[in-house]
């Protein structure tokens, strides 16, 4: 059911684009207005969202535990996944953001009938890694439509990433690696009946969005070829709020640039959030040292308290005949 | 033969109809699953609201009029207060990497049971109220109304988690259900919806001082009891203090060691090494509860329960605090008394009478594990032990979640328990450590009530047991929880009959040799020691 | 050929078409779920598949059904803890027979083995039995443990408060001697 809500509503977005660049001539609209409306978005949304999570309190000192404390000289503690001072709280953070490392947890090696079989877990890491890198790569090589001189680094990075060299253009790894990714994470969601179960409309749009940006970033690269020095033109228009689209440049870049604004726009109010969230996880970025130092909860209440007198009143004769010494005879 | 699936058995998955969405299941509240509702007298007594009998089984919870609102309300405010509980209600992808780790999950095969959804039961009602999505695409958006049969869905399902964080370990971004079921069942306290096995021992820890409503008097003569059976078994007279100022250090236990087998072994095993090592401690009557059940309840009610150590200690002056084996309550010493009730500038940095070993790791909260206090004495050679007096036993280690967790308290436990017996076998990786399964009791939902949720919810560590008693012939489950002493040999007895449940103070305690013992024919539990004196044989018949 | 050589080539299709009934009795999510059948990261899913193979090769061996009791133990304990009725918690049972029919009902005909048949579903149904057994003993185990667990509880107090005294079996030791507490009214 969500999933099919969520396609209908990016073939909508395509089709939208489409018919309004193709029919009706927004190229301004497309090409301009809605890119820098769904960037004030995503900027405003994400710092606003990102605000309203660090005006909440953490109250307590709750890391979760994924190894052994620091204590005695002669216990060797795992510092990493269990760290005890601000270093290895960056470390522990630097893991589970460029590593997944709780993902990689999942994996396990079983033995069974004497053979090894691995748990299936491990394909979500492999293929969550590959998707967020390859989106990573993919945004970096993209400054090359932003800059009008192209710098050393993303030559470097262009080149690896074509480091095959085949087709012509030559093939980026990373557009395959990102369809297949994407397509891995669309495909356990509607195979495995425990993911499928547990799925909104909410797990699906996006997946189907970054999908529809792939795809129609591959097709103007390798088949729908558009004109890049205009698009480039475009596209540095926009970035130095010289806004100039052109209807020269052809509708899959607009369909493209329309799946990619809406992306930005839907992101602060998404789960895609869980990349500002995931630095601002209490049981991620706190170090296990809350028996060392003291953590302070900024609104620690007046609680109302059962007092040593209070009780010595009630129980001082019963007290008194077992010899427990009292405050009061 | 476990491995992904054929292509063929894809195709058959596809081919099964569509399940019914969660949330057009509605839940029906099953007998066996859940705990009796907190009784009007101990609601009272803890000053909490909507103070009246209910009755989960009849229809009418008697709810005040104004009940959603106050439901709202106290998710504002908690939207607020803890940024767990504002960023994990919006930033779960729903990726599923936490669904097969519950035990709860794991041994019912209830969807609902999957952490994911646990905490969609909760999230379903902040997105229809608290989102722009929510309130525009309801349904669509995963949003849906507050009304009776969700709030009922919360609290069955609530009070099926045990607040174990494996869910945590294995989340992507840390999303921890423990944290979301603990505010959960804050938010159906302003409701007076809490359950009596925990109402009841909170109540009685308030006023009593500890879970079980002992007395000052009565405390002290549980403690005498162990005291004239130690006399029989050792030869040797323990003369220990209560209440006494002046004393070095306080000694904090939950109090379900005084109370029930097993954990009475426990409590005599500290009896003996304070006395072999003369330390000057003293128990307290006041303090006389190192769990804290208010954990179960609300933050505000843990921390008004929690208050009474410090304050103990401040009291009897006190120069630093020990506290005996218990989950749930070091999981609050260590993460939250500090914060509570502290800071604790009135006492000074614990350090081992004996060793002189400083414990820098309590620097703060002045309280020491009496396992590293154990450990550090037997790396210290300290102590004078036989582990041959526990070799009928073959032993492997239950590592409590709260101690796993929340703290990260693996190896000690380890240290000690080999320290005083030569036959230890882990259960599998997987399952210790970390990774460790709860007992399926925690977080207050070990009445008897519920049996069927505990035994089903303990089948994976019941599992994980039965394969080292198969395969090693282990035949005693350590641990160092006083919940899991109550609880797991129920579980053991149902699953797998034969094993035994000990703390690791028993064993110390056992294997201990005291300066002017007389000849030990028997172990703490008044059972024959085989091999030695007396004994009818030495088969390992546990 | 007879009916048990049969049975034993074609084991492995039934296994699997018992095991898909099996789960069939789950709902459907939980059902796939159990379809993985790791050890101790999925112990239900182990227990059922590892149980009914064990439990087949004793109904095709001819051996005495007793000694295959502790596999079908194995698994109506779990089902016992499972939100089932009792008729189908031990439904499974029964379920082998549809799956031998269903796999082999053409080459039984074929080999006219019919009798084997009526044979082999007799000790099906001694089987169950034997299942039913069992799944009454696991529910007043249940019953056993909440009850041990509330008079444990009682008496307890009552020992310790000395209301309640154990006549020693050993001459020489006074009834009630170990226990020095003085009874109190205020017990709790």
């Amino acid at each position: 059911m969500g999933m099919y809500v969520a396609f209908l509503a990016v073939a909508g977005l395509i089709v939208l684009a489409f018919l309004g660049v193709q029919a009706a001539g927004l190229h301004f609209l497309f090409g301009a207005l809605i890119p820098y409306i769904a960037f004030f978005l995503f900027v405003i949304g994400f710092a606003y969202r990102v605000f309203l999570w660090g005006t909440s309190a953490v109250p307590f000192r709750i890391p979760t535990t994924a190894g052994q404390m620091q204590s005695f000289p002669w216990v060797k503690s795992n510092k990493f996944d269990n760290p005890s001072n601000g270093f290895g709280v960056v470390i522990r953070m630097a893991l589970e953001v460029l590593l997944f490392r709780s993902l990689f947890r999942n994996t396990k090696s079983e033995i069974h009938d004497g053979r090894l079989i691995h748990g299936s877990d491990k394909w979500l890491w492999l293929f969550g890694l590959m998707f967020h890198y390859s989106f990573l790569i993919i945004f970096i090589r993209h400054f090359r439509l932003f800059l009008e001189n192209v710098p050393g680094f993303i030559l470097i990075i262009e080149s690896l990433d074509g480091f095959f060299q085949a087709g012509v253009p030559f093939v980026y790894l990373t557009d395959l690696m990102l369809v297949a990714a994407a397509t891995f994470l669309f495909a356990r969601r509607v195979l495995l009946p425990q993911i499928r179960y547990i799925s909104m409309a909410a797990d699906y749009f996006p997946l189907f969005l970054i999908l529809g940006i792939a795809i129609s970033g591959i097709l103007m690269r390798y088949f729908i070829r558009v004109d890049i020095t205009g698009a480039k033109q475009v596209i540095i228009g926009l970035v130095s709020f010289q806004p100039a689209p052109s209807a020269e440049v052809g509708v899959i870049f607009y369909i493209h640039l329309f799946l990619v604004s809406t992306l930005l726009a839907y992101f602060p109010f998404s789960k895609l959030m869980h990349f500002g969230g995931v630095f601002l996880s209490p049981t991620r970025n706190l170090a296990n040292n809350s028996r060392m130092v003291r953590h302070v909860n900024p609104w620690n209440p007046d609680v109302h308290v059962h007092t040593y007198a209070e009780y010595e009143d009630e129980f001082r004769d019963k007290m008194k005949k077992v010899g427990i010494p009292v405050e009061k005879e | 033969m476990a491995k992904l699936p054929k292509p063929s058995e894809l195709a058959k998955i596809s081919l099964t109809p569509p399940a019914k969405p969660w949330m057009d299941v509605v839940t029906d509240i099953r007998q066996g699953m859940y705990c009796h509702g907190a009784k009007a007298k101990n609601l009272a007594a803890l000053e909490l609201p909507n103070a009246r009998d209910f009755k989960v089984a009849e229809e009418d919870w008697q709810l005040p009029e104004d009940w959603k609102e106050t439901v709202l309300n106290g998710i504002k405010e908690r939207l607020e207060k803890f940024r767990t509980f504002h960023v994990f209600m919006d930033i779960c992808v729903r990726c599923g990497a936490c669904a097969d780790k519950c035990h709860f999950f794991l041994g019912s095969g209830d969807p609902k049971n999957m952490p994911v959804i646990r905490a969609e039961l909760l999230r379903s009602v902040y997105r229809k109220y608290f989102t722009t999505a929510g309130k525009v695409f309801g349904k669509t958006a995963g949003a849906r109304e507050l009304d009776i049969q969700t709030l009922k869905e919360i609290w069955y399902y609530y009070f099926q988690c045990t607040e174990c964080r494996r869910c945590s370990l294995f989340c992507p971004y840390g999303i921890d259900q423990a944290e979301i079921t603990i505010i959960g069942r804050e938010l159906l306290n302003l409701l007076g919806l809490n359950i009596d096995w925990i109402c009841g021992p909170a109540a009685n820890c308030y006023r009593k001082g500890n879970h079980l409503g002992l007395e000052p008097h009565t405390i002290k003569s549980s403690v005498e009891f162990f005291l004239s059976d130690l006399e029989d078994i050792t030869g040797i007279t323990i003369e220990p203090t209560f209440n006494r100022k002046g004393a070095e250090i306080l000694f904090v236990t939950p109090s379900g060691d005084l109370f029930a087998d097993p954990g009475t072994y426990t409590a005599m095993g500290y009896l003996m090494l304070f006395h072999e090592l003369g330390l000057d401690y003293t128990w307290s009557t006041y303090a006389s509860e190192g769990g804290n059940f208010g954990f179960f309840t609300s933050m505000d009610m843990a921390k008004r329960l929690n208050y009474k150590i410090y304050a103990e200690a401040k009291r009897l002056g006190v120069k630093w605090i020990l506290g005996g084996e218990c989950g749930h309550m070091w999981r609050v010493l260590h993460q939250y008394m500090d914060t509570f009730n502290g800071p604790a500038d009135f006492l000074e940095v614990p350090k081992s009478p004996i060793t002189g070993t400083v414990f820098d790791s309590a620097k703060g909260t002045k309280m020491v594990h009496i396992v590293e206090f154990t450990a550090d004495l037997m790396k210290n050679n300290k102590l004078n032990l036989d582990p041959t007096r526990n070799d009928h036993l073959k032993v492997t280690y239950h590592d409590s979640c709260n101690t796993s967790r929340g703290m990260g308290f693996l190896e000690e436990p380890r240290y000690v328990i080999k320290s005083v017996c030569n036959h230890f076998y882990d259960m599998p990786e997987d399952t210790i450590r970390e990774k460790t399964f709860c007992c399926g009791s925690g977080s207050g939902l070990n009445a008897s009530e519920n049996m069927e949720l505990r035994m089903r919810g303990g089948f994976p560590r019941a599992n994980a047991v039965r394969h080292v008693h198969e395969k090693h012939g282990v035949n005693l489950l350590t641990n160092i929880c006083a919940i899991d002493r109550a609880s797991l040999p129920p579980l053991m007895d149902y699953w797998v009959p034969g094993v035994k449940v000990a703390g690791t103070h028993e064993l110390v305690g056992n294997a201990l040799v005291m300066k002017g013992e007389k000849e030990r024919t028997v172990d703490l539990r008044n059972e024959p020691l085989p091999g030695k004196a007396g004994a009818e044989g030495g088969e390992a018949d546990v | 050929m007879s009916l048990s050589r049969l049975l034993t080539a074609q084991k492995s299709p039934i296994l699997d078409k018992w095991f898909a009934l099996i789960l069939s009795t789950y709902p459907s999510d939980a059902a796939q779920f159990f379809r993985k059948k790791s050890t101790f990261t999925n112990p239900v899913g182990h227990t059922i598949s590892q149980g009914i193979e064990d439990i087949f090769d004793g109904v095709i061996s001819g051996a005495a059904l007793e000694q295959y009791r502790p596999f079908l133990d194995n698994i109506i304990r779990v089902r016992a803890v499972q939100d089932f009725t009792a008729s189908k918690a031990v439904a499974f049972v029964f379920h082998l027979k549809t799956a031998v029919r269903a796999v082999c009902l053409k080459k039984i005909a074929a080999e006219r083995l019919h009798d084997d048949l009526l044979d082999l579903e007799l000790r099906i149904d001694e089987l169950s039995l034997m299942a039913f057994d069992i799944f009454m003993q696991c529910r007043e185990k249940l019953y056993d443990l909440r009850a041990n667990e509330l008079r444990d509880r009682t008496l307890w107090i009552l020992k310790r408060s000395g209301y309640v005294t154990e006549i020693e079996d050993e001459p020489g030791e006074i009834p009630g001697e170990r226990i020095n507490v003085k009874p109190t009214k205020e017990v709790n």
